[in-house]
């Protein structure tokens, strides 16, 4: 216990020394971006730890929890959802419907040929319904003045709700996916959840309907109870008990604002933390852990293992969405065109290794200090770069290898992960 | 009524861009299917694989391009391509050497070795993009065209035309002769024997003398060597960005899977299944549509079942039916 | 006298854990049958396994024509003159069953078109499906694969466990002919078997294994004619 306190001491420290030698502001949101790097490591944790399940679309998850909190939080725009709003989820009621119908049919129908038509044809019909109810309602609303809404928006609600919606979104694409690819062989459950994720992220580029794709949607609101840096700037109290700690005004607007986010990632973390450690020493958590060491006697002794399997899929997939929302939430505008799957999904994973799989406490530890290592790079990379290859003579060499130093943190995770895996393959804090 | 236009239309539209893109997927598909039969597990790398091996050809016909050395008609890429072989091969020989075979030896479980190629593609996506960078790179010279749609017109006297770029031409014959070879080596020689015999049975091979090492590493140059081919057709035909080859990697599954994992002639019939779907699904068939239906008939619509930008959704599509319905694939791969 | 030609002697060991076997002793003489019989979880298969190399010995050594080859790994042993066909698993199922004669003469740098002609004029049934992929035979023709593939690096021993698992008991008669055929070309057969009372017919030698130790050793007709052997083992 005393090496993990020291382990989480060692990486407090770098966070301090960033802030010492740095600045507090870059310290700040780096920690903000670990802590929510973190809570997506404990859900991935849940999957892989708890279950021995092999997700690669937690870019997915988390890009649907950004979507929850447009859906909800985000200005509604009366006159797109007055000039298509009912097409789209009539539209959208259509094709689900349709969906629905085809299992019933091919569930209920005697196999053979009739059943193939039957089913075919239900597609085929619910298809072209759904296209000519969709489309025109998209194009109406897209219509409404496209530079700066053409889309639904929101519900107008409190951000705050956003962040459970986001987790009830992914929960409902990991319920779909679940269940295809659970009880196939490991593999395919990769491969399944690396394409749903690239899916979601072409829904939400393309569908400008929604959440204005690519063009971005800007200023959401802030969840409760998180000022804006201008109000803190404009109130006299505040700048006096600034100036009194012997800080700028602006300084210190933006450094209360990410501590309040700090602090409200922080207890969220607690509470995903406090749940996962119940939920694995309860006897449910010892029977998942049972399933995941050995599967065929799990089977054997009559538990349902693939129904297991979705439910810890889902729960973890939605823990992610959560962080997915939280993410958004905090950068205050939604862009799809951002993620990556090398960031969102795989530096996950190397968050999840290097921390200890199956260990709540290691996924957090390697949340925060892959988190800080990504993004301390992110800045500090260049510098370094440029001070390697201050002997070498101006030129197109020089500038190139300069540009390029951002690429270096992807060899870097790699080697990383390949060391891990390699020399200690329990991470830094192994299971119990 | 104007059927001989519609085809020409469909030809030019779908077939042949459909043929090409289903050969450089079938290529891919095959290199995941040898590995997954060879070393039982999927390997995520493979697409950085096929980024890193054109990345390597394309510097060296740059080189080959500023010495003023070309190949005529056909693209100069095609005489870096031994080379960019060579060094990929080399790679992957090394990976093998200071990565895998730790695992293999070890005899750990696939989902671990999966997560081994996760850090491999990492450490590859950072050289490629250290190298060469993350733009778009065009290395296609030589011919534009082997048909260009007008002199086609003037040929036949047709209103639509039928365009067959080099590149289409180039990848579709290039791909024919590596698959065949490809089967001619697995089908008649020892070696080649030897690896099917691995992937079908490995104690068995073990107990008839069979040197694992040896079809292990076979398996990685040959796979290496498909990366590299079906990457620079790729990049000949549509052009270089690092981040696409990434993203090709679930169609490369998807065909490998579908055709049945650690099946070679699966993942070619995976390869032209998924590309066919992707083009038609997205494809807007209003031009070929108004050709085949009275004028009063014609269509308004696009007639596009989907944008371009789900493409993917098609192969993910396929997949998933694939997945429920057959697990084993068309041509009964391994489900377990 | 002197050794026999493949003899397994006082082997103590198991996998990795407790041991199985206690000083268990295995032989056959050239051109010999030999049949391990006993109950289930008696260490038959296990005995075989030791004598092949494929599990470590704690004690006693395997000695082949004379020569110490227990730290030779299974292969090595396979290059040495021994065959071993396991029990399942033991053929190639989408190799065609031309391809897999052929890779059992994997090791064999010299040409062995002649072993091939011998492999089909013992089993002719193999000669007209060879271009089938083996998966798709019969029970009994996936057995005869799998012994003729063994047979194609001409080993000097054979060893077979429970061939005729699974199979008919016509296919088993059939079976059984052909391995007393094999024995008659000069190749000693050590074999694990199951069906005791027809495996200890054509045997020349018997091993009784009860948890892993000799229980009885004697000749095929002794131990058919011993009541006690009979009482216990072959069910009266």
């Amino acid at each position: 216990m005393n090496r993990n306190l020291a382990l989480f001491a060692g990486v407090g420290l770098l966070f301090v020394l960033t802030g010492m030698l740095q600045s507090w502001n870059l310290a700040l949101s780096i920690l903000n971006l670990s802590l929510i790097s973190a809570i997506m490591a404990l859900g991935v944790n849940i999957q892989w730890g708890y279950a021995g399940l092999f997700n690669t679309g937690i870019m997915g998850f988390t890009a649907l929890g950004g979507l929850a909190v447009v859906l909800v939080s985000a200005r509604p725009v009366a006159e797109g959802w007055a000039a298509g709003g009912t097409g789209i989820l009539l539209g959208l009621f259509l094709g689900a419907a349709s969906i629905a119908a085809a299992i019933f049919a091919w569930n209920r129908l005697p196999k053979g040929r009739m059943r193939m038509l039957v089913t075919l044809a239900i597609c085929v019909a619910g298809f072209v319904l759904y296209r000519s109810v969709f489309d025109p309602a998209v194009v109406a609303v897209e219509a409404f003045n496209p530079a700066t809404a053409g889309n639904i928006g929101g519900l107008g609600l409190t951000p705050t709700l956003s962040w459970p919606v986001g987790g009830l979104l992914a929960a409902a694409a990991a319920w779909v996916i679940g269940k295809v690819a659970l009880g196939l062989r490991s593999d395919y459950l990769a491969i399944a959840t690396l394409g749903i994720a690239e899916i979601i992220i072409a829904v939400m580029k393309n569908e400008d309907w929604l959440a204005r794709g690519v063009k971005n949607i800007i200023d959401l609101p802030r969840p409760w109870p998180v000022p804006y840096e201008v109000d803190l700037q404009q109130n006299i109290g505040f700048t006096e008990w600034a100036t009194r700690w012997g800080f700028e005004a602006t300084t210190a607007s933006s450094i209360v604002v990410k501590l309040m986010y700090a602090g409200l990632f922080v207890l969220v973390l607690l509470a995903v933390i406090w749940l996962s450690e119940r939920a694995l020493n309860s006897p449910w958590g010892r029977m998942m852990r049972a399933i995941r060491d050995n599967e065929v006697s799990a089977a054997a002794m009559g538990k349902d293992v693939t129904k297991r399997h979705l439910q810890v899929f889902i729960l973890g997939s939605a823990v992610v969405g959560i962080a997915g929302a939280m993410y958004t939430s905090m950068n205050g505008q939604l862009t799809p065109g951002e993620y990556n799957p090398l960031r969102f999904t795989f530096l996950v994973w190397v968050m999840v290794i290097v921390g200890g799989s199956g260990n709540n406490w290691g996924a957090v530890l390697g949340g925060l200090l892959i988190g800080w290592l990504w993004l301390i790079v992110e800045s500090l990379g260049p510098l370094v770069m440029s001070g390697l290859v201050a002997g070498l003579a101006e030129g197109p060499l020089k500038s190139h290898l300069i540009d390029s130093a951002q690429h270096m943190r992807l060899l870097t995770m790699g080697v990383i992960l390949l060391l891990v895996l390699r020399f200690s393959p329990r991470g830094l804090i192994p299971e119990k | 009524m104007d059927i001989l236009n519609a085809l020409v239309a469909f030809l030019n539209f779908v077939f042949v861009p459909a043929l090409a893109y289903g050969a450089q997927l079938a290529l891919g598909a095959l290199g995941v299917t040898l590995i997954y039969g060879i070393l039982r597990f999927s390997n995520f790398a493979h697409g950085d694989t096929m980024a890193f091996g054109t990345m390597v050809t394309i510097l060296f016909t740059w080189w080959f391009q500023s010495m003023g050395i070309s190949f005529g008609v056909l693209p100069t890429a095609l005489l870096a391509l031994p080379i960019g072989i060579a060094v990929t091969a080399a790679f992957a020989l090394g990976t093998d050497r200071a990565i895998y075979r730790f695992y293999r030896k070890q005899k750990a479980a696939p989902v671990i070795l999966v997560m081994v190629s996760l850090g491999v593609m990492f450490v590859m996506n950072g050289i490629v993009r250290l190298i060469i960078g993350v733009d778009d790179q065009n290395f296609a010279d030589g011919g534009r065209f082997l048909i260009s749609a007008g002199d086609f017109k003037e040929m036949t006297g047709l209103a639509e035309g039928l365009a067959i770029k080099s590149t289409q031409a180039v990848t579709v014959v290039t791909a024919f002769a590596v698959m065949i070879a490809l089967f001619w080596f697995l089908q008649k020689t020892r070696t080649g024997k030897s690896m099917r015999a691995f992937s079908d049975n490995e104690d068995l091979a073990l107990l008839s003398g069979i040197n694992p090492d040896r079809v292990v590493q076979v398996t990685w140059i040959i796979a290496a060597a498909l990366a590299t081919i079906a990457g620079v057709l790729y990049g000949l035909d549509k052009s270089f960005k690092p981040f696409v080859y990434f993203q090709l990697l679930l169609p490369i599954f998807a065909a490998a899977i579908v055709g049945g994992l650690g099946s070679p002639i699966g993942a070619i019939a995976g390869g032209f299944v998924i590309a066919f779907s992707e083009v038609m699904v997205t494809y807007a068939w209003k031009k070929v549509v108004t050709y085949l239906v009275p004028e009063s008939m014609a269509p308004e619509g696009l007639l596009q079942l989907m944008g371009t930008d789900y493409k993917f959704a098609v192969s993910f599509a396929i997949l998933i039916l694939v997945l429920i319905f057959m697990p084993t694939g068309l041509f009964k791969g391994k489900s377990v | 006298m002197a050794d026999p030609y493949l003899i397994g002697e006082a082997m103590t060991g198991g996998y990795g854990g407790a041991d199985i076997l206690h000083a268990c002793t295995i032989a056959v003489e050239k051109g010999q049958i030999a049949v391990i019989v006993g109950p289930n979880g008696a260490g038959k298969s296990t005995a075989m396994k030791a004598v092949f190399g494929m599990l470590k010995l704690r004690a006693g050594h395997v000695k082949l024509d004379g020569e110490d080859i227990t730290a030779l790994t299974p292969q090595a042993r396979v290059a040495k003159g021994m065959g071993f066909v396991p029990q399942t698993h033991n053929i190639f199922t989408s190799l065609t069953v031309e391809e897999n004669l052929e890779m059992g003469a994997f090791i064999r740098r010299d040409d062995f078109k002649d072993t091939m002609a011998q492999v089909y004029d013992l089993f002719p049934i193999l000669k007209q499906k060879r271009l089938q992929p083996a998966g798709e035979l019969s029970g009994g023709q996936r057995q005869q694969v799998a012994v003729g593939r063994a047979l194609m690096t001409q080993p000097k021993v054979l060893m077979l466990d429970e061939p005729t698992a699974g199979v008919s008991p016509i296919v088993m008669d059939e079976l059984f002919d052909r391995i007393i055929e094999v024995a008659r070309t000069g190749i000693s057969i050590l074999m694990v078997e199951q069906n005791a009372r027809q495996a200890l017919e054509i045997a020349d030698k018997g091993y009784v294994l009860v948890q892993g130790a000799n229980r009885y050793t004697d000749t095929g007709k002794a131990l058919l004619a011993d009541p006690e052997v009979r009482r216990s083992f072959l069910g009266g």
